[in-house]
């Protein structure tokens, strides 16, 4: 069946199978391979996207349902080649290392950051807990949060991708 | 663990939804947030013919107040719990135990109904709803009616619902303003089920607790009421001796099964930490 | 040309903290991964894996699924016709050899997971949707679940072999014999075990196999670590020449020794796009990723140590007992090799015997996951140590500090490998700095009052131990630097990216060698079969000791080159060129300088070549708190101090540990595959395979330090990758023994998951009572 949505501020319309997640519909049928797949059960984290504005696991959702709603990828959230202040602080902090489980983290952090630029070292933990990384060990990327946090304040919250 | 092959639609209405679930005849099943049944698809454990989605039914949405108590309708996200400000005054406890469901893209998406139709025994919203005598309000093709919290849990994933049923809301009775409350949970990690957790409350005359109700999560089949640890505190003033009456009868109310997280013995005691746990944040006593 | 400013100062880039070049596209979404790649015509492949551990297929009818929608091609063992087996790549002895896995289930199934047909379909889903279509009738043995039915040989997983223990491996330093013992003042033997859990990076695996008839060649797409020995043993089991197999190394989402080994798959995969002349996908689910991947450690230890009443060391020996599953993988050794080889640890023990024994069961084969049979060797020795010292009255670091091998005994060798005729030693050190510096960061005296303690209803306690990282294995590994026209540099090298950020601290490397501006060095090509004739992959901690040496040849070559051609070009000698800034300067006063571009195609090979592997070493400290009730451990502060020889860049090499220690902290309270009696896997999916989150342990800390650098090679370099995972579990399950000291608590097995402890709290309450 035909679906329409929003993707980084582009309309797209593909045909799916109801089965589709979204999360293949944007990596196989829209070639935004920038979010990843690592459980397709929920867990690990690598898939999240922005729904409407909200952090979703996209290996959760069908394609269908996304019917209408602006959808915003890793790919979405830096302009150009450059790097976003989050995306600079994980450089900068170290906080990946085979990137894999990074767009999950990129794309969990960029919400919570635009809802809530002042959480605290534990929300960051609480937050990021949804999301598995298997190689930093977690503390240098909630260091790059925390860090990014300013950034955020900067541009007076809300959800400017 | 790509999905298996069903057809979809997306209605707009309680009763669209009811004539499609009793068209397909236990084939179909509803889909609330997705966020425990697309994992059952992946898994091809679940393998319906249709999918109905409710996201467009606009009259399950709704998160009431009145005087009679609260009701959520069964598409109300935990987002949206959390983010309802009222709610951290009209029903703390639900709040308490909202904050420990899963994770944050999780609640972004999970739903009420969704948690209630799934019915772990180890999910923090059927505990809260059988210790708060909550009434689940269901409509099939045979019309609307009401179940008892503590009637609707039958066991692992199974619930008192037809197949032509949906939840419409979930009904907690008024919450007085001076209620003392406490809800403790003990998981693995943070956002994973619930290896035991007690949610609890009660209210006070003349510096006794009466009306106490003490329920238990992820210690049986389904949500509990540990009777006899109610009984423990009800008609006195909370201290160490009725603390410590209270987490011996919350353990020797419960026979958990082994399973591979942990043994029936260890769940059994755990249950008892964290009543023992709760009833000192309900009535503001250290932990000695 | 023109005239340059004064000479930089060298060694400008190794030993900074240089942000990495591949974050850029990391953090984009731009990294491109296997299952990113589509090409024209591609089909897709699904395994129908056995759900039965142990067993006799009596018939495979695949006709429904053949029959049905897409579907282009069901393959079984008939249709591959000699079905081969995967050869070892460490530690081939003849006894092991016999327990090889072919590439499918070939008549037996002996594990659940174990390939037996492979649909190839139009989609991922309708290959998937194929396998319930295939009727597998098996019928079903006797399981071998465990180690001890195993050994009885009651029940045979290879009838023709007649036993399930495929060898044991000894390593001897010494006389550890009974007369050794028997003489000792004191003695104390213990047993320990250590869960099976695995590597599991983030990244299932996946491989794109495309075949090109007319020139009868096939490219493998998704290769990592290994692809140089894949390339080999692909090409003799689809009977090609080595030079028709092309295998291709995209991004890798994490390694840790499991991803990248040669498994059935990688034989299925591009035996089917031969067949059907068309490219083939396989994207690994996280369901079959958790039964097809390598598992590991899943050991059993009997150690016993003797000592003088001083607590100085005179013998070890043990028997160790690892369970490798259904057949030995490519490494499935290894692990107990390292076990035999470094039980002793970084300590002088005169005597000293171990036996190591593998056993055959009806499980998902093993492989080395980072720190093989290290992290299994320091949780044994590490635990028994506390316990003798406690026994002798001696404190537990000065048990330690009395033992550690001295930088005067340098090199100091390993007890020698029988079987495999392995000889290994220290190469340099002082372990006693990285346990003093431990101490000191972790603030040691202060925190020892609170061992012991009962603080707000919780125990709480302290620990430390020593460890040896072995790395910078051989034999060698090749680089190639070429200078491309723009006057950029081209760096070429065998060594593989799992994730770990070869590009960066190669192009480090690289600069710092030929003395131009990072920048200048514009890309690092790895792993892939095209880059250099022989390369020899990224395993045991070797990339930077190898690697990285072999660009120091390379560079050292290029050099030369250049030199020479730009003294040909100003008429002067050699040896009056210097490279500055990526231009070719001559003598004064004119200083005349050519940029490197006028040398583009230029190109100089480079090797490193050791039969000697590095030792790395260190010391951690762990600070915990017990809720005796729910037998929760609160890992309060931890901290990891490392003598690595030479730092290339302290950020990669901090990220290095600290990941290190926390997937330590997973196997030592959180991951374990538990199976049941009939070989099911019961933790086969991450709601129940629980790794370490971002909230689990907050608090670590690691410090490396590059006081004595390796004598093996020119940059002094020793392996990293994996020392930060070695000693965790024996650190954190001595603190929290020391936590629960007064209840006399003795954590001998891990997980220290809450319900097992708490199960020990229980015990030795009730111990306690009875007394």
């Amino acid at each position: 069946m035909p679906v329409k949505f929003e993707v980084n501020g582009k309309r797209v319309e593909v045909e799916v199978e109801p089965r589709l997640t979204l999360a293949d519909c944007l990596r196989h049928k829209l070639r935004l391979t920038g979010t990843h797949v690592g459980c397709e059960h929920g867990v690990c984290g690598a898939c999240t996207v922005l729904v409407d504005g909200a952090a979703v696991r996209s290996c959760l959702m069908l394609a269908v349902q996304a019917e209408g709603a602006k959808v915003v990828t890793v790919e979405g959230l830096s302009r150009d080649e450059g790097l976003t202040p989050l995306q600079a602080s994980f450089r900068k902090h170290h906080a990946l290392q085979c990137g894999f489980c990074t767009p999950g983290m990129i794309t969990t952090a960029h919400a919570l950051l635009s809802e809530e630029p002042n959480c605290d070292a534990d929300r960051v933990r609480e937050v990021l807990s949804g999301n598995l990384c298997r190689c930093t060990g977690y503390i240098s990327i909630v260091e790059a949060v925390l860090d990014a946090r300013t950034a955020y304040r900067r541009r007076g919250g809300g959800n400017g991708a | 663990m790509k999905l298996p092959p069903f057809d979809y639609a997306c209605p707009t209405s309680v009763s669209e939804v009811v004539a499609l679930l009793a068209a397909h005849d236990g084939e179909a099943k509803p889909l609330a947030g997705g966020q425990s049944l697309v994992p059952m698809l992946a898994f091809r454990v679940a393998l319906p013919s249709l999918l109905v989605d409710l996201r467009k039914v606009a009259e399950l949405r709704h998160i009431k107040i009145t005087n009679e108590g609260i009701a959520l309708g069964a598409m109300v996200r935990w987002r949206e719990i959390l983010d309802d400000a009222r709610l951290r005054t009209a029903h703390p406890l639900l709040i308490a135990a909202v904050a420990h469901v899963a994770h944050y893209q999780i609640r972004n998406r999970g739903t009420v109904g969704g948690s209630m139709a799934h019915a772990d025994p180890a999910a923090e919203l059927p505990g809260i709803a059988v210790t708060c005598e909550a009434k689940i309000a269901v409509t099939g093709k045979a019309g609307a009616r009401v179940i008892a919290a503590a009637d609707f849990f039958q066991g692992p994933l199974t619930t008192a619902l037809q197949s032509d049923e949906i939840i419409t809301e979930i009904r907690l009775p008024l919450w007085p303003a001076k209620r003392r409350f406490g809800f403790q949970e003990f998981a693995r990690r943070r956002g994973d089920f619930a290896m035991a957790a007690a949610a609890l409350f009660y209210d006070e005359d003349g510096g006794k607790a009466r009306n106490a109700h003490i329920g238990a999560i992820g210690v049986a089949d389904r949500p509990l009421r540990l009777k006899a640890a109610e009984d423990a505190i009800n008609g006195t003033s909370i201290d160490e001796a009725v603390i410590a009456k209270a987490e011996a009868a919350a353990s020797a109310s419960v026979d958990p099964a082994d399973d591979i997280h942990a043994s029936g013995a260890y769940r059994k005691a755990l249950i008892g930490v964290m009543v023992e746990r709760a009833l000192r944040d309900a009535a503001g006593l250290k932990t000695t | 040309m023109s005239t340059t400013a004064p000479k930089r100062a060298s060694n400008l880039f190794v030993g900074s903290p240089i942000e990495r070049l591949e974050d850029l596209r990391f953090l984009t979404g731009r990294g491109q991964y296997v299952d990113d790649l589509a090409v024209e015509n591609m089909l897709h492949a699904a395994i129908l894996r056995s759900s039965v551990a142990h067993g006799r297929i009596l018939s495979i009818d695949s006709s429904a699924a053949r029959a049905r929608r897409g579907v282009h091609a069901v393959i079984t063992a008939a249709d591959i016709g000699t079905v081969p087996t995967i050869p070892l790549r460490h530690d081939p002895t003849p006894a092991i050899r016999r327990f090889e896995q072919p590439v499918i289930a070939d008549g037996k199934v002996r594990y659940v997971g174990e390939p037996i047909a492979v649909v190839i379909a139009e989609s991922a889903a309708l290959a998937e949707d194929a396998l319930e279509a295939i009727a597998v009738d098996i019928e079903a043995l006797r399981v071998v679940a465990d180690r001890e039915f195993a050994r009885k040989d009651d029940i045979i997983l290879f009838e023709t072999v007649g036993t399930n223990v495929p060898d044991t491996i000894t390593a001897v330093r010494g006389k550890a014999d009974d007369a050794a013992f028997n003489s000792a003042p004191y003695r104390r033997r213990e047993h320990f075990s250590v869960q099976r859990h695995a590597a599991v990076p983030m990244e299932p695996r996946g491989l794109l196999a495309e075949w090109d008839d007319a020139n009868a060649r096939i490219t493998v797409r998704g290769a990592c670590k290994v692809p140089f020995t894949n390339r080999r043993a692909l090409a003799q089991m689809m009977n090609l020449p080595e030079a028709s197999v092309r295998m291709v190394e995209y991004d890798v989402g994490g390694g840790f020794g499991a991803r990248g080994e040669f498994y059935p798959e990688d034989f299925l995969i591009p035996f089917a796009a031969r067949l059907l002349g068309r490219p083939v996908k396989w994207t690994e689910d996280r369901r079959e990723n958790l039964t097809a991947l390598n598992h590991a450690r899943d050991m059993e230890c009997d150690l016993e140590i003797a000592c003088a009443r001083d607590g100085a060391l005179i013998a070890l020996r043990a028997h160790a007992c690892t369970d490798i599953g259904a057949y030995v993988r490519t490494n499935g050794a290894t692990a107990a090799r390292n076990i035999a080889q470094v039980l002793a640890g970084p300590y002088r023990i005169p005597h000293v015997r171990v036996d190591v024994s593998l056993v055959i069961t009806n499980k998902t084969p093993v492989g080395t996951y980072r720190g093989p049979g290290r992290f299994e060797s320091d949780f044994c020795r590490e635990r028994l140590f506390d316990m003798a010292a406690a026994d002798l009255g001696v404190d537990r670091v000065e048990f330690r500090r009395r033992n550690l091998i001295r930088e005067a005994d340098m090199p100091y060798p390993l007890p020698k490998v029988q079987v495999l005729d392995i000889e290994s030693e220290c190469d340099s050190g002082d372990y006693q700095i990285t346990l003093d510096r431990c101490l000191a960061e972790f603030k040691w005296a202060e925190r020892a009052k609170l061992n012991g303690k009962l603080i707000d209803g919780r125990h709480h306690g302290i620990a430390v131990g020593c460890y040896l990282e072995g790395g910078g294995t051989g034999p060698r590994e090749n680089v190639r630097l070429a200078v491309e026209a723009d006057g950029s540099i081209s760096l070429f090298v065998g060594s593989s990216s799992v994730g770990q950020g070869v590009e960066t601290v190669f192009a480090q490397i690289a600069a710092d060698a030929l003395e131009v501006p990072m920048e200048r060095i514009n890309r690092v090509l790895h792993g892939s079969t095209d880059y250099v004739a022989q390369g020899f992959g990224s395993f045991s901690s070797r990339s930077i000791v190898m690697g990285g040496n072999a660009i120091g040849d390379a560079a050292q070559k290029l050099r030369t080159l250049i030199r020479e051609a730009a003294a040909k070009r100003l008429q002067c000698q050699a040896s009056d060129i210097v490279i500055d800034r990526g231009m070719a300067v001559g003598p004064a006063p004119a200083r005349a300088a050519i940029a490197l571009k006028e040398f583009a195609g230029l190109c100089a090979d480079g090797t490193f070549a050791s039969a000697k592997r590095t030792y790395s070493y260190g010391a951690h400290a762990a600070y915990v708190a017990v809720d005796a009730k729910t037998g929760h451990v609160e890992l309060i502060d931890y901290v990891a101090v490392e003598d690595v020889g030479r730092i290339v860049n302290p950020l990669t090499l901090h990220g290095q540990c600290i990941g290190a220690v926390v997937q330590g902290l997973g196997g030592a309270f959180l991951e374990h595959f538990i199976y049941d009696e009939n070989g099911q896997l019961l933790t086969g999916s991450f709601a129940d395979y629980l790794m370490p989150t971002a909230s689990d342990f907050p608090q670590i800390r690691a410090v490396a330090l590059e006081d004595k650098p390796s004598p093996l090679n020119p940059m002094g370099a020793k392996g990293a990758g994996e020392g930060g995972i070695i000693p965790v579990g024996g650190v954190v399950a001595n603190a929290v023994a020391a936590a629960l000291g007064s209840l006399g608590v003795e954590p001998r097995d891990l997980p220290l998951s809450p319900p097992r402890l708490w199960q020990m709290i229980q015990a030795a309450r009730a111990t306690c009572a009875a007394r």
